[in-house]
């Protein structure tokens, strides 16, 4: 299965974003850091103990832990290898 | 204030922009610079004469945009664009010239607001070494305000700086209020355009323009407070924003979602990075891909294994650094204060005068510098870690750790160094953004066993588990009791962070969102600057306190005095000074030194509260004796070891190791006639040291760190209630399992 959410990237993968899940203060935080309709993201690594998760947005780096990152909707069907 | 009002220019930027050492470079002040996310927690300002024009500069608190969550997050936004109150005269907008995509999106809300305003690309250098090109000429144009390149490092670009703010100050000087910033226009969605419409009128009636401001200013001012509404409200913490504008936006939002398509804050933060990235195509461009240094770093210090190792490593030397680097110096303060005494109490004449001197004023001073070493120790630490970007990566190592009991990873550092003390570990909790969990980590670290119980610890397995003794399992009982206590004193500190998460402090964590910075090598004046200034605030606000209650603590163990009691010594002192033998002269002077040592404690104020307080800690296995111990370890909790040797006429020199104490504890009894110190009855005494709020210091740093004593007084009184039920336990049901 594609992978559906940030959360389901493995590391290296890119996605697009869809959409962010939700109405709260966590949906407004991740627009305004630029995770727009379309917007490539890549999962850099994961933390030593397995979260949180570091991704790359817009050439610079953001960790979030991977509850959150099940917020992040992906454009389905696309996947890349960086 | 009878100045006249000066321009106010407001220094914003995203953190780890160099906004700090930006201003520091432009003002001289003596302040933080960090590498950390959010450092600039107090508001720092400072006065500034250009040619002839005086102004006024405001350090704002990095931030990522002009919306916010909690209260912390809208002292920056209040700063920039303040609802009620006066306005700000102009922005100095601070950004990473290495990062200029991403902090162009704060530039514009800022440009939004028509505030007149300088941005300022800091850090040219590192940009050129990125390989990295801004036509800050095309930025200009395409903004429409001054642009100017500095490295707050190196020096370069701020003579310019400093004219265009002179020129720029000048400007508004004429004309505060005024003159406004150009003109930004957003591509905004027609559904959108019309809500944010009717936003605005909620805006006016909660919060009208002040009158000084041009039209042009207070339209654009209207403007931003909507769109900074639509972006802050809902799920937020903010307990400023009236009924009414709350209702309109979630209306608003309902409306739009009955249409469909995206939400109103998906199409207004959409424009904006429209806007943004048409600027930034035109004038950033690459002159080449170039793996980054801190690329090739974070390969190692995040690797799955190497980073455990790395993280590992970087800690044990923070910890041997408080433990065992700071002992030295610490016992050479120890020293020069007991020489100072002695020194003291040779020249001035024998009397109360002298007493409060030396045992009250110079102990206090003693009381308060003997933490400098560990204060700057770990303050050079933390400042080292921030600058270097190596502390946001001790969060991303060991968040899940900290997850687990509601903390964010950036707790670690300050719980680690309670373990060797917790007043310079509650200093460390500022780098600790969110004002609930910086609360919750300092009042639950003062849980974690500090070097100061190791006396304790010490005294008193050796009188109850003397070497030797096993336990059924052939481990030594003295060995395992301490490894018993410092178990309990980590399960305790996590214990109590996720209780205080829970109830009093409880409220939605905000998400974990952290950004890895750049490496970066930490300057070293900025370095000394902040241990300095670490230092100072220790010194100045928790030291007074600190040295203050050394000398009512020592009043109420010394006063009031048994007249008669004090008289048959003295006759027994002159007594003895007509003795021979000078060998069994010194030691009867001593004897008596020691008898009137006992007896002033035992008749003092705290002599009298041990007794009174027998009936309260009997039920525990203490005594009146252990009582006034208790009391005098307020001071500092190793003072308990001293107090033991005082009241049981040892003398005031006792330590942990002299048999002198030992054999006269392990042969103290009870009114019945049984031992007092019994395994059981020793155990429950470390359990209540372990847990009991029993150091003044660690309250005045909760209360200098907070900023109330509420907090303080609240930690003295959770964790002695939690101490005496946690001892009451141990020694009840240990007596109902037949231990002694």
């Amino acid at each position: 299965m594609p992978p559906r959410t940030v959360a389901d990237l493995r590391v290296g993968q890119t996605g697009h974003v869809q959409r962010i899940a939700g109405d709260g203060p966590l949906h407004r935080r991740l627009l305004e850091l630029g995770l727009l309709r379309g917007t490539p993201v890549r999962v850099v690594r994961i933390a030593p103990l397995g979260d949180p998760i570091q991704l790359e947005v817009r050439g610079g780096s953001l960790s979030i832990r991977h509850d959150d990152a099940h917020a992040i909707c992906l454009i389905c069907g696309e996947r890349e290898r960086a | 204030m009878s100045d006249p009002p000066r321009a106010r220019i407001v220094v914003a930027g995203p953190p780890n922009a160099g906004k700090t050492s930006l201003f520091n470079a432009l003002t001289g002040a003596r302040a933080r610079t960090g590498n950390y996310p959010g450092i600039t927690v107090d508001r720092r300002t400072a006065e500034l004469t250009l040619g002839e024009t005086r102004l006024e500069l405001v350090d704002v608190p990095g931030t990522y945009s002009l919306s916010a969550r909690s209260k912390e997050e809208q002292i920056a936004i209040d700063e920039v664009l303040p609802r009620a109150g006066r306005q700000p005269s102009a922005a100095i907008f601070v950004a990473d010239a290495s990062a200029l995509e991403r902090h162009l999106y704060l530039a514009l809300q800022l440009l939004e607001t028509r505030l007149p305003t300088i941005l300022c690309l800091n850090m040219v250098d590192d940009m050129r070494e990125h390989g990295i090109v801004v036509d800050a000429e095309a930025l200009a144009r395409e903004l429409g305000i001054v642009v100017i390149a500095v490295s707050a490092r190196t020096g370069e670009g701020l003579d310019r700086l400093r004219a265009a703010i002179g020129v720029l100050a000048r400007r508004v000087e004429k004309a505060d209020g005024e003159r406004a910033g150009p003109t930004i226009e957003l591509a905004l969605p027609p559904p959108l355009e019309e809500a944010l419409a009717r936003v605005e009128l909620a805006i006016e009636a909660a919060w009208p323009a002040p009158s000084a401001l041009s039209k042009p200013r207070a339209d654009a001012r209207r403007a931003a407070l909507a769109r900074w509404a639509l972006l802050s409200i809902g799920g937020d913490e903010l307990d400023d924003v009236p009924g009414a504008l709350r209702e309109v936006v979630e209306r608003e939002r309902r409306e739009a979602e009955a249409e469909g398509g995206a939400t109103l804050e998906e199409a207004l933060v959409t424009a904006r990075y429209a806007y943004v990235d048409r600027v930034a195509a035109k004038v950033i461009s690459r002159a080449g891909q170039r793996a980054r240094a801190s690329e090739r770093i974070d390969a190692v210090l995040t690797h799955p294994l190497l980073g455990l190792l790395a993280f590992a490593a970087v800690m044990a030397v923070v910890f041997q650094a408080l433990f065992a680097w700071s002992e030295p110096m610490m016992s050479g303060i120890e020293e020069a204060v007991a020489t100072t005494q002695g020194f003291v109490r040779a020249v001035m004449p024998a009397g109360p005068l002298g007493e409060l001197l030396v045992d009250g004023v110079i102990a206090g001073v003693g009381n308060v510098i003997v933490f400098v070493p560990q204060i700057a120790m770990l303050s050079l630490f933390i400042v080292l870690l921030e600058d270097s970007g190596y502390l946001a990566r001790v969060a991303f190592v060991i968040d899940r750790v900290m997850h687990g009991v509601g903390l964010h990873g950036g707790a670690f550092v300050p719980m680690l160094s309670g373990f060797a003390c917790a007043v310079p570990a509650i200093m460390a909790t500022r780098t600790i953004a969110n004002r609930r969990d910086r609360l919750v980590t300092m009042m639950a670290l003062p849980l974690m066993s500090c070097s100061a119980r190791l006396p304790i610890y010490a005294l008193v397995t050796a009188i109850v588990f003397p070497p030797g003794t096993k336990t059924s399992i052939g481990v030594e009982a003295g060995a395992l009791a301490l490894l018993s206590m410092y178990a309990l004193s980590v399960s305790a500190t996590l214990g109590a962070a996720a209780v205080l998460k829970r109830t009093i402090l409880k409220g939605e964590t905000p998400p974990l969102l952290l950004e890895l910075p750049p490496y970066r090598v930490p300057q070293l004046g900025s370095v000394a600057r902040a241990v300095a200034q670490r230092t100072r605030s220790f010194l100045w606000d928790a030291g007074t306190i600190i040295a203050a209650i050394t000398v009512v603590l020592w009043a109420l163990l010394s006063y009031p005095r048994d007249a008669a009691g004090e008289a048959e010594l003295d006759a027994r002192a002159r007594a003895s000074a007509h003795l021979e033998d000078r060998a069994e002269r010194d030691e009867a002077i001593e004897a008596i030194e020691h008898a009137r040592a006992e007896l002033r404690m035992e008749h003092s104020v705290g002599g009298h509260l041990g007794h009174l307080m027998e009936p309260l800690i009997a039920p525990l296995g203490f005594d009146w004796k252990i009582g006034i111990g208790i009391l005098a370890s307020f001071a500092a909790r190793e003072v308990f070891v001293g107090t033991l040797g005082i009241v049981y006429g040892v003398g005031t020199d006792a330590d942990e190791t002299s048999d002198s104490l030992r054999d006269r504890l392990r042969a103290a009894e009870r009114g019945d006639g049984s031992a007092l110190f019994t395994p059981l009855s020793g155990v429950s005494l470390m359990v209540f040291f372990v847990l009991a709020a029993q150091c003044m210091s660690t309250l005045a740093a909760i209360k200098r760190e907070s900023g109330s004593w509420r907090w303080a007084i609240f930690t003295l009184v959770y964790m002695n209630t939690l101490a005496y039920l946690a001892a009451l336990l141990v020694y009840q049901g240990g007596r109902l399992l037949g231990f002694s």
